[in-house]
């Protein structure tokens, strides 16, 4: 089982050269991964529907309650089922779709990468496993959608989806690891039976809302929604594939998975009718006045994501029924529209829904398709969408509260999403051929068959109920509710009301179909409010934090070498300052000074004249025979006290260095004040704190008794080990022998820098 | 004594780092100097500051005895002064190269990074 469901990473791993190995032929047979497993999990078929669910174990990180546990009930299977099964088609038809396209490989590859992970998230068992899946779906989502990645749209929709549904899954990882704490355990067919302690635990709000972001994120509800319409820059089959049957349904796997562990419970209810009512109600009015396509189908997706999400909250056994039917219904009929939607893009160029008309003429068996998947759409008998909307106005009804009010809103939704439908699936082949589009043809069987199965499929579960009733819906809900459920799918329920709405539903929606044309001024109207929408928000706050962060940088990384010093200095000044004035005593000991002579009281003030006129002079001239100055009276207090070694360093060095700079003066600029005198005064009193604090510092370590064990070690050894009596030259050349080296070599660099700088000197001037 | 070396110590930080923070690179390279020297009299004063007697071992004795002053601080100021030198010598040549090439030393202006050399 382990194998099965990384089958889609290994081949995406070999799906390069494996392409490469088919040189563009026979594509096709990449599908074979998608349909032996789809075989393989049908396999399993009667053992679910007898009642059993099939478990799988390997320890992955045992020490942190991680394992790759996996778990097959009917869910779980229903779902298998429709990522194996529409994948299988979704490769066929890609073979004909993007043939030839040279970038075929990676995008297999991304397929199957998708595929293996989609499988992951449906049967994992462990909900740290559930979470690593979770986001390499959004992940593998990112490279499809923004498959086209020469096109500035497609890489801006791939990353708001992956924004949007990364922002989400972060969510989702907070709640899993809540749950996890309140209960210690990681494996969700264990959770169930700890529903009521869950229920009870104070945490319980913060982790159904984090399980309710991220899964609403994933499954576009309102506000989230707005990355899905974006997402459908992606080629057709990404679209069909992930956006419509599988990837945005993850979210509502998660909401039913979680059922019985979180559901019953009046907020998680309220919340998911909510969430969901404002969805479905919101999306099917915005599909109304698409132009485009594939707009129409991405909202009428949200819709049917919020209709599911509507009947996961109702959560009664009526309800959680009328969602497993659905999320089939809705699969079948929306991956065959979109099907059909690419296959008019790709031979007509268009995907405006105000110029297609008369398709049937040139591709008829593309329009029986569309004819039958709208038609199941719409709930009209004998399809399995009639069945599926029966089972949801059964639901809404019998509901303890408010059954009208959330009926009303039901038959609103089906209303639209019938007319969308019928936009899609009917308007483009019926009436008139524009002469335009004369020379159409139909395309490749790989390409109308796909969507030709999945429309008969849809029929055929309609006039036949039982195909799927006891097999897979049964099990699902009993997955759901924890009991046996006793209820049997038909087509035809005699006269009642809940026929008497879908009759008039159909009705109404029909009747908006012949009475609203799609055009521009609706689209317009429609959009009027794009200003508040919640795309529009996001974007404004991307733009905010984008901006703010420019401006934050700008302000602490400005590159200037000053500011940087000023902020370091700032910092340093105030630690040590707190720390200096709160936790130590200052005092000076007097019995430990020196005396002070006459000598060394003139050298001093030298000094501090000399520094004071080299900050403050006008002459570069003066600035630097001042600090020779400094430097020479350095000479001097060395040789005052017993570093006659240091003084000799001093005044050689000294002199070079005031040598070097009169050398050059002549080629630099004037010395002038560049700063203002505000910055001067803002640096001066910087600089003067910052001395003063240096000097406090010193004081005080001058009270610290100093450890001279090092000292006295070279002091006794310099001539037993060295055979020197200068103790500061046997430290230097022979103690750290090896560091005078380094030293020396440092030197020889820098004489190496100045030489060819020199050099390079001579050479422009050559040049010039 | 001590404080009047502490007094020149804080001094030439706060003129080293005033230095530093001016615009002008001629500046910057006297800041740094003052810095430099500002550190080694703060590393000479810390390990105390004894009169008359170098570190220098007589010529009938094998050892240092009584007092001295400290070698360690010494020799690690020598090391300081010949790095900086270094340090200097390259700043100096490198201002006036940079000189020559963008005719300016005010920092601020040196905002290019593709200039030709």
């Amino acid at each position: 089982m382990l194998l099965a469901i990384l089958a889609g990473f290994i081949l995406a791993l070999f799906m390069p050269s494996l392409i490469k190995g088919l040189k563009g032929k026979s594509t096709i047979a990449v599908a074979l991964l998608p349909f032996s497993l789809f075989v393989y999990f049908i396999s399993f078929l009667p053992r679910i529907s007898a009642g059993e669910t099939i478990e799988f174990h390997w320890d992955w990180v045992p020490s942190l309650g991680v394992g790759m546990d996996f778990y097959l009930d009917g869910l779980s299977l229903l779902f298998t089922l429709l990522i194996t099964g529409i994948g299988t088609l979704v490769f066929v038809y890609t073979s004909s779709y993007l043939k030839g396209h040279q970038y075929l490989d990676r995008f297999y590859a991304y397929l199957s990468m998708f595929m293996g992970s989609m499988l992951g998230v449906v049967m994992a068992d462990n909900i740290i496993t559930l979470f690593i899946f979770w986001e390499l779906t959004s992940i593998s989502s990112f490279f499809l959608i923004g498959f086209n990645n020469d096109s500035e749209p497609s890489r801006k929709s791939a990353l708001t989806a992956l924004g949007i549904t990364g922002f989400g899954g972060l969510f989702l990882l907070a709640g899993m690891v809540t749950l996890g704490f309140i209960t210690e355990e990681f494996q969700i067919s264990s959770l169930s039976a700890m529903s009521g302690e869950i229920h009870a635990h104070e945490l319980y709000p913060w982790v159904i809302g984090l399980v309710f972001i991220g899964a609403f994120t994933k499954s576009a509800q309102f506000p989230f929604h707005f990355w899905l319409p974006g997402a459908m820059k992606a080629p057709t089959p990404v679209s069909t594939y992930l956006h419509s049957a599988t990837m945005v349904k993850a979210g509502i796997y998660l909401l039913a998975r979680f059922t019985p562990v979180l559901g019953n419970h009046p907020w998680w209810n309220t919340t998911l009718i909510i969430i969901g009512g404002i969805t479905m109600l919101y999306a099917a009015l915005h599909a109304i006045f698409r132009l485009d396509l594939k707009g129409i189908l991405a909202y009428s997706t949200i819709s049917a994501l919020g209709i599911l999400t509507f009947l996961i909250g109702l959560g009664t056994t009526a309800a959680l029924t009328a969602a497993a039917v659905f999320i089939l219904v809705h699969a079948l009929y929306k991956a065959t529209l979109f099907l059909i939607t690419g296959i008019i893009d790709h031979e007509t160029g268009t995907r405006d829904v105000s110029k297609l008309a008369g398709l049937n003429k040139v591709m008829l068996p593309v329009g029986i398709a569309g004819l039958l998947a709208a038609v199941s759409n719409a709930g009209i008998p004998p399809t399995f969408g009639f069945v599926g909307k029966d089972l949801i106005y059964e639901a809404t009804l019998h509901f303890d509260s408010m059954a009208w009010v959330l009926t009303g809103a039901a038959i609103i939704t089906n209303v639209a999403l019938l007319f969308a439908g019928f936009l899609a699936g009917i308007k483009p082949f019926a009436g008139k051929l524009p002469k335009a589009y004369a020379k159409v043809h139909l395309p490749p069987a790989a390409m109308w068959v796909p969507p030709m199965i999945l429309a008969v499929l849809g029929m055929l579960f309609g006039m036949i109920p039982p195909l799927v009733d006891g097999p897979l819906i049964k099990p699902i809900v009993s997955a759901l509710t924890l009991r046996t459920p006793d209820f049997h799918l038909h087509l035809w329920h005699g006269f009642n009301v809940v026929l008497a709405l879908s009759v008039a539903t159909i009705a109404t929606g029909i009747a908006l179909y012949f009475f609203i044309k799609p055009s521009e001024a609706l689209l317009g109207r429609a959009t009027r409010f794009e200003a508040i929408s919640p795309h529009s928000l996001v974007r404004g706050l991307g733009r905010g934090v984008t901006w703010f962060s420019e401006k934050w940088t700008n302000f602490l990384q400005n590159g200037y070498l000053r500011y940087y010093l000023i902020t370091i200095l700032s910092f340093l000044t105030l630690l040590l300052a707190y720390r200096l004035f709160l936790g130590v005593e200052i005092y000076v000991d007097a019995s430990t000074l020196s005396e002070i002579t006459i000598y060394e009281a003139i050298i001093v003030t030298i000094m501090a004249s000399a520094i004071i006129f080299t900050v403050f002079t006008k002459s570069r001239l003066a600035a630097v025979a001042a600090m020779g100055v400094v430097g020479y009276s350095f000479c001097l207090i060395f040789l005052f006290y017993s570093a006659p070694d240091l003084a000799m360093t001093q005044f050689s060095i000294d002199t070079l260095t005031v040598i070097l700079f009169v050398l050059v003066i002549y080629n630099l600029p004037k010395y002038l004040n560049l700063s203002e005198t505000r910055d001067r005064i803002r640096d001066g009193l910087l600089a003067l704190v910052f001395g003063a604090l240096i000097s406090v510092l010193t004081l005080e370590v001058l009270n610290e008794t100093v450890e001279k064990d090092i000292s006295t070690y070279y002091a006794e050894q310099a001539y037993l080990l060295g055979k020197g009596k200068n103790v500061v030259n046997v430290i230097l050349v022979d103690f750290r022998g090896f560091d005078t080296m380094v030293e020396i070599t440092v030197l020889a660099i820098a004489a190496l820098g100045v030489f060819s700088l020199l050099k390079l000197r001579l050479k422009s001037i050559e040049k010039e | 004594m001590e404080i009047l070396l502490v007094i020149i110590i804080g001094l030439l930080y706060a003129a080293g780092i005033y230095m530093i923070l001016r615009r002008s690179l001629v500046k910057l390279i006297i800041g740094l100097i003052l810095l430099g020297n500002g550190a080694n009299l703060l590393i000479f004063l810390l390990g105390r500051i004894v009169k008359g007697h170098p570190p220098i071992i007589g010529s009938t004795e094998k050892a240092l005895a009584d007092i001295y002053a400290d070698p360690l601080p010494q020799a690690l100021i020598l090391t300081a002064i010949v790095i900086s030198f270094g340090l200097q010598a390259f700043a100096i040549i490198l201002v006036k190269r940079a000189y020559k090439v963008v005719k300016t030393d005010d920092l601020d202006e040196m905002n290019a990074t593709d200039e030709d050399i």
